[in-house]
């Protein structure tokens, strides 16, 4: 009997990765990935396995660590948000300069409509540019089916491979059909290791395999079962890639392409091209293959999509979406509701965040010139009703940082407020930079002892606060740590008073637990008794 | 045979919960299931809303397209206002009817009243309260769920109130039977 299950898209590629002999999870918390690690940590199967599952300190580090694992042989996995990227790119990209040992597949969740992020960059670049093969699956099943695929294709190709999610296929669940367990890789490193020292005359050389196997990758492709086309008449074709296949499907569309796997299947497409006068590009995200399929065909023939303006050029793709670009859109029955306002999310009732931008919006309305540098995490919330205490949120870590080069430019009182998981993240580089220079800044680092914003995962700093700021050469002076209670308001604003008045480096880390971790923790101990 | 629902609430009331009872409902009876749900930002005391879609035929999309939904189910009578778009000429709204005020600029609770009315199949209670009366003041969501069962008709009531067991079992019997009472209320109420 077949055996179904059913699962959320991340929870399926996690499943696929375990099954297909996984060695190690390597992963920041980030909406829409986080439940791709959460899933290995909870999977007896992988606890049995031993496999490796605790969160790394960014994606940098989490991408590195998978790389040691590779080039130890076993098969390893990093996953991370769209932005993720961002940051692992250095080791990304120079993983396929290297080559791998064992496979080791990087999964991008990139979040089109921005739900929980600041942009809709599309992770598909990153494989172009890096020159591996990218996997988009288009349901859950090829979630599942994709893992133990990618591996294999990692290993054949001895290239990372990059898998590409979207928020509508990594949070959404339907039943998938499992596999066959595989076992893992035994330790196998390599006897000549020269390939991974990427030393100018052997990167050189290295670079030019990587352009080489190019061909055999894109050969790949083209025979991929992901790739399919059936092929229809009709005069329109239309080129389906990833979860845009299921709404054009949904709407019975024939003549189409569906496209899981890149490099683009070149061969199907011009053979779909001979066939009709005019392709449909539906895709996710940026007109990534818009662009490829133009460039292929010429000038002188019809491409559409998203450039063109058929397919709306920001935002996730939706069934109504589709459905107008095919010309096949029908009235729905009901006009919007009046009585309707806009619920944004907010900061939960009693969270400390609420006490620390109390604290700090009263204390800054006797410093008209002050400006708040945002990071990325719950208290980002700040920035609406009714503190509206920030002056910039732009990535991980940019808050000392931008905080610091305010100062430079004579910006006072410069002040950063960032979260525990997120200085670990980058604010700590940023901080020893301050330092170094002395910078006239205040750093108000939020502690509610997790990462909260993403469902309260540990903290790699957790404990170590006080410790890594003096050991960044923060002055113990200017080193302040306080209780965010109600009660405790008046000593709150005191201390930022006070570090605000110190012209040079101070940080003050307001400690306390976030309600939600708090509550499930008392649950859990009271459903123990 | 197909059931597209519009789920919908305020973070933190239980709409995934009931989403995943119906998962559990829809897996032990063999039916065809996608449901997209929404996580991180916009679960902090913000809108939440999740597609749910069964069917006897395999399903594609994972979203629910506008003017297709045959129910809108929500626990916050603005929130079920927010997906009318989506709704089908005949489809039905099954919310609760009190409001959860959490906004400056929430709207007259007269004229929010008024338009949902205006809608032709509308069952409404005020599932907090009346879970609060029963004894039962964490299981709202399933007493909506109860009041929605006998117009689900992919799925049957039994086979739901099963699913409820099953999904709550890991927490204890309290918990299975606070969950079940609050359903059969629900249930109930609406077959009456």
């Amino acid at each position: 009997m077949l055996n179904k299950v059913l699962l959320l898209g991340d929870e399926a590629v996690a499943l696929g990765a375990i099954n297909a002999g996984l060695s190690g999870i390597y992963a920041y918390p980030g909406t829409p990935s986080t439940e791709i690690t959460e899933f290995i940590q909870e999977n007896p199967l992988a606890r049995e396995r031993n496999i490796h599952s605790r969160w790394s300190t960014n994606e940098k580090t989490a991408m590195e660590e998978a790389l040691g694992m590779s080039f130890a042989g076993k098969r390893a996995m990093v996953c991370m948000k769209h932005v993720g990227m961002n940051v692992c790119a250095d080791a990304f990209v120079n993983s396929a300069i290297t080559g791998i040992n064992g496979g080791l597949v990087v999964v991008a969740a990139d979040d089109p409509s921005m739900h929980s992020s600041q942009n809709e960059q599309d992770s598909r670049f990153y494989g172009k540019f890096a020159m591996v093969p990218v996997l988009e699956p288009s349901n859950q099943q090829e979630c599942y089916d994709m893992a133990a695929y990618a591996f294999d294709l990692s290993e054949r190709l001895k290239l990372p491979v990059l898998m590409r999610l979207v928020t509508r296929v990594a949070h959404s669940r339907a039943s998938v059909v499992t596999g066959p367990l595989r076992n893992q890789n035994d330790l196998s490193p390599e006897s000549d290791s020269r390939h991974w020292v990427l030393l100018p005359g052997i990167a050189r050389w290295q670079y030019a395999s990587l352009v080489e196997k190019q061909t055999l990758v894109a050969s790949l492709s083209e025979e991929s079962a992901f790739n399919r086309y059936e092929p229809s008449y009709s005069r329109l074709g239309v080129i389906a890639c990833g979860i845009a296949y299921n709404y054009v499907m949904e709407l019975g569309v024939k003549n189409v392409l569906k496209v899981s796997q890149y490099p683009l299947p070149v061969s199907a497409i011009e053979k779909m091209a001979r066939g009709c006068d005019r392709i449909l590009v539906v895709e996710d995200g940026q007109p990534v293959v818009e662009q490829e399929v133009k460039a292929l065909l010429g000038a002188g023939f019809k491409v559409e999509g998203r450039l063109t303006g058929v397919l709306p050029r920001t935002g996730e793709l939706t069934p109504d979406s589709v459905a107008a670009a095919l010309g096949l859109k029908s009235e729905p029955a009901y006009a919007p509701a009046e009585n309707v306002a806009p619920r944004p999310p907010q900061l939960c009732n009693g969270c400390s965040h609420r006490d620390v931008y109390t604290a700090l919006v009263k204390v800054l309305e006797d410093y008209p010139q002050a400006r708040v540098f945002g990071d990325i995490g719950c208290y980002t919330l700040g920035a609406l009703p009714p503190f509206k205490a920030l002056d910039s949120t732009v990535d991980m870590g940019a808050s000392i940082t931008m905080a610091k080069g305010a100062a430079d430019a004579g910006i006072y009182p410069a002040v950063a407020v960032i979260g525990d998981s997120t200085f670990t993240h980058s604010g700590m580089t940023g901080l020893l930079d301050a330092v170094n220079e002395n910078a006239d800044i205040t750093v108000i680092i939020s502690d509610n002892l997790t990462t909260a914003m993403t469902g309260g995962q540990e903290s790699a700093g957790t404990s170590k606060f006080e410790n890594i700021c003096k050991g960044l050469g923060v002055d113990p002076a200017h080193l302040k740590v306080v209780l965010p209670i109600p009660k405790a308001m008046d000593e709150i604003m005191e201390v930022i008073r006070k570090e605000i008045e110190y012209h040079g480096v101070s940080v003050i880390i307001p400690r306390r637990e976030c309600m939600n971790t708090l509550n499930r923790r008392l649950r859990k101990q009271k459903a123990g008794k | 045979m197909k059931l597209d629902v519009m789920l919908a609430g305020v973070g933190g009331q239980g709409i995934l919960s009931i989403a995943t009872v119906i998962g559990v409902a829809a897996v032990e009876a063999g039916i065809c299931l996608k449901q997209a749900e929404a996580h991180g930002m916009s679960q902090r005391g913000g809108d939440v809303q999740s597609h749910l879609r069964l069917s006897t035929e395999p399903i594609y999309s994972d979203l629910i397209e506008k003017g297709k939904a045959d129910m809108i189910m929500a626990l916050e009578p603005m929130e079920a206002l927010r997906y009318v778009q989506y709704l089908s000429a005949d489809g039905m709204i099954v919310t609760s009817s009190a409001p959860f005020v959490n906004i400056p600029d929430y709207p007259d609770s007269g004229k929010l009243e008024r338009e949902l009315d205006s809608f032709p199949n509308v069952v409404k209670a005020d599932v907090a309260e009346l879970s609060v009366q029963a004894g039962v003041p964490r299981s709202s969501n399933m007493m909506l769920l109860g009041m929605a069962a006998p117009f689900m008709k992919i799925l049957s009531p039994e086979a739901l109130r099963r699913a409820v067991s099953a999904f709550f079992a890991p927490k204890g019997e309290a918990v299975v039977e606070a969950n079940l009472k609050a359903f059969d209320i629900g249930l109930e109420m609406v077959e009456k």
